[in-house]
């Protein structure tokens, strides 16, 4: 590839960078200005797709490059949800072909029932369950449900938000499948689920500290700590 | 009148593992006892944690594609498939149809290795010592095709995020079809092994019965669920690089809405066949092309939104979440493993059943514990 296209669109990448690092931890609402609404996913992404690196057309307009952005989702799963659950659900969006949606923390429970249920397109299998921390955000933790109904042939990833120290209701008795997940989810961010069965640590030790899939857990602070406290001598390190 | 017991009347509880060698690495169970039955179990798992999704957050996109190699180390080819799809998919990018089906070769071989570990370790727990020997010998060979294609045995790296780093060596297509049409036959050696041998009926049928509505509750997937009568397959599902242009059929077990160890025995055995008939095909279709698709050195993908994307690996529904902040580094990866979801059916199984029958239904469920602990 020649240099001179290179140039304009490496430039451009630092432009985009201040602008794309703030904006993810503070909301969760599609974040580009890209003028050009793209059919996400789906069978013609070439037009758009290389996205990240040296593009040639790209350089001539600028704003084209973040070019891929979520969509907002409508189908009638949503109107229904909408209609029996009003203001529980929020941002439905589809992103490569992906459907997802943020679920009230309240009514999370009658949700996912009514979602289980037949008339609610039978997700009756709980493919995993996980968070993803965004500390600067005001309630940090967007707990994230893949669900898959073998009706349908159909995926559906729900989100729950939860603050520092807020419970989030368990799903176990819904899918029993959500049981371990959960575990490892409080092992790893120290989210707290009411009405969980067996809520306990199950990949790290019980007697460790911290959880260390949050952005904010230093594992050499742990460990000078641990030094400190069993060999009596400052730091390990 | 009261039951008699000569025993003592309390619960017996003892740890089976970690170091124990039909737990297939560092699982240790806790088994509640009655005499030689088991009332209840535990799984303490987390021993061989390395904390592979926090590596994830502090490498490039590249940088953690061979990590994902150690997660599940006896089917290190179909991991890196998973973690580069999910990564193209979240660039939208697409790759070549040659990258394509030389993807679903490596898989397909790498199944079949993964199953051939499975069965022999798996008759070796149950005291057939012949299969071992057996399976080893033909999973020998596939290795050998990966070590000849990217210099690797088991942690083989063998593909990049927007296709593959080598292009195949000459002869590859070659041995392949001279390995499926020898494989073939090896599988019937297996079968006059096992499948009509008495002690191994004895072993395995109506041993850890999970039935059909048990398994989705409990998101079991791959063999274990296809075992208990679901047809499901993610390849067929949804399919993904070019299992919808292939044919091939999914095996179930023998019976309507429940299965045991011998069908999972049976449908991981039909799994291999059909592996050879997509490797088959597959090959006929290699095409001379770029091998690379239209994805850059560095990789930003767009930020603020995350994929989820699963496969079809040989344990069952392997899917990762990869979320991404604009920048070159992931900013979350999660793995969802297959060998930690099914685990967690292996209470319901083992409850009932003697000691002697938990190593039959540990190894039944095929867990590999780099995948279960990450």
């Amino acid at each position: 590839m020649a240099d001179e296209p290179k140039a304009p669109s490496e430039a451009q990448g630092e432009n985009e960078r201040p602008a794309s690092a703030g904006q993810p931890a503070g909301s969760p609402a599609p974040i580009d200005e890209g003028s050009r609404a793209t059919p996400a996913g789906g069978p013609s992404p070439p037009a758009n797709a290389p996205a990240p690196a040296a593009k040639p057309p790209a350089a001539a307009k600028p704003p084209a490059k973040p070019a891929a952005k979520p969509d907002p989702w409508t189908s009638p799963l949503v109107e229904e949800l909408q209609k029996r659950f009003p203001g529980a659900i929020r941002d439905p969006l589809i992103f490569r072909n992906q459907p997802f949606l943020t679920v009230a923390k309240e009514s999370l429970v009658p949700v996912c029932e009514f979602l289980k249920s037949e008339e609610g397109g039978a997700y009756t299998f709980l493919t995993d369950e996980t968070a993803v921390d965004y500390p600067k955000r005001p309630q940090r933790f967007e707990i994230i449900y893949q669900l898959y109904s073998f009706k349908r042939n159909d995926r559906l990833r729900l989100k729950v938000l939860a603050g520092e120290g807020e419970k989030v209701p368990s799903a176990a008795a819904i899918w029993p499948a959500a049981n371990w997940l959960e575990r490892e989810v409080y092992d790893m961010f120290g989210v707290v689920y009411e009405g969980h069965p067996n809520l306990k640590r199950i990949l790290l030790p019980d007697e460790w500290t911290g959880h260390p899939l949050r952005k904010d857990s230093d594992i050499l602070r742990q460990d000078e700590a641990w030094v400190q406290a069993n060999l009596g001598i400052k730091s390990g390190q | 009148m009261p039951e008699v017991t000569y025993l003592d009347a309390d619960e017996l509880v003892i740890n089976m593992g970690p170091q124990h060698p039909a737990t297939h690495g560092v699982l240790r169970v806790k088994l509640k006892l009655d005499g030689e039955r088991v009332t209840g179990s535990e799984c303490i798992i987390g021993y061989l944690h390395r904390g592979i999704e926090k590596i994830a957050e502090n490498r490039t996109y590249q940088q953690f594609a061979p990590y994902v190699d150690r997660m599940d180390y006896v089917a290190a080819v179909t991991n890196g498939m998973g973690y580069c799809e999910a990564v193209e998919k979240l660039l939208g990018a697409e790759i070549p149809p040659r990258a394509q089906y030389t993807r679903m070769i490596l898989a397909e071989l790498q199944r079949i290795a993964s199953h051939l570990l499975w069965l022999g370790t798996h008759a070796l727990d149950l005291g057939a010592m012949t299969p071992v020997f057996y399976t080893f010998r033909e999973r020998e060979e596939i290795l050998r095709i990966f070590e000849n294609y990217c210099g690797a045995r088991l942690t083989t790296h063998a593909f990049r995020i927007g296709g593959l780093l080598y292009d195949l060596y000459d002869g590859f297509e070659k041995e392949v079809r001279k390995f499926s049409d020898m494989f073939l036959g090896k599988i019937d050696e297996y079968e006059q092994l096992l499948t009509k041998n008495r002690i191994w009926l004895e072993r395995t049928q109506n041993v850890g019965i999970l039935k059909a509505e048990d398994a989705i509750a409990y998101a079991v997937t791959g063999p274990v669920l296809r075992g208990s009568g679901v047809k499901w397959d993610v390849r067929k599902a949804q399919p993904y690089e070019a299992y919808d242009k292939v044919e091939f059929d999914v095996p179930v077990g023998r019976h309507e809405g429940w299965g045991d160890t011998y069908d999972r025995y049976l449908v991981r055995l039909a799994e291999m066949r059909q592996s050879v008939r997509i490797i088959r095909q597959a090959v006929e279709r290699l095409e001379s092309g770029p091998i690379f698709g239209k994805v850059g050195k560095i990789i930003k993908p767009p930020a603020g939104f995350e994929v989820y994307h699963a496969i079809e690996s040989p344990k069952g529904e392997l899917g990762y979440l990869v979320v991404s902040d604009g920048t070159t580094h992931p900013y979350r990866v999660r793995v969802r493993p297959p060998s930690f979801v099914n685990l967690q059916a292996f209470d319901l199984m083992a409850r009932g059943h003697l000691i002697a029958d938990v190593v039959a239904i540990i190894g039944t469920i095929d867990i590999v514990l780099g995948e279960v602990d990450r």
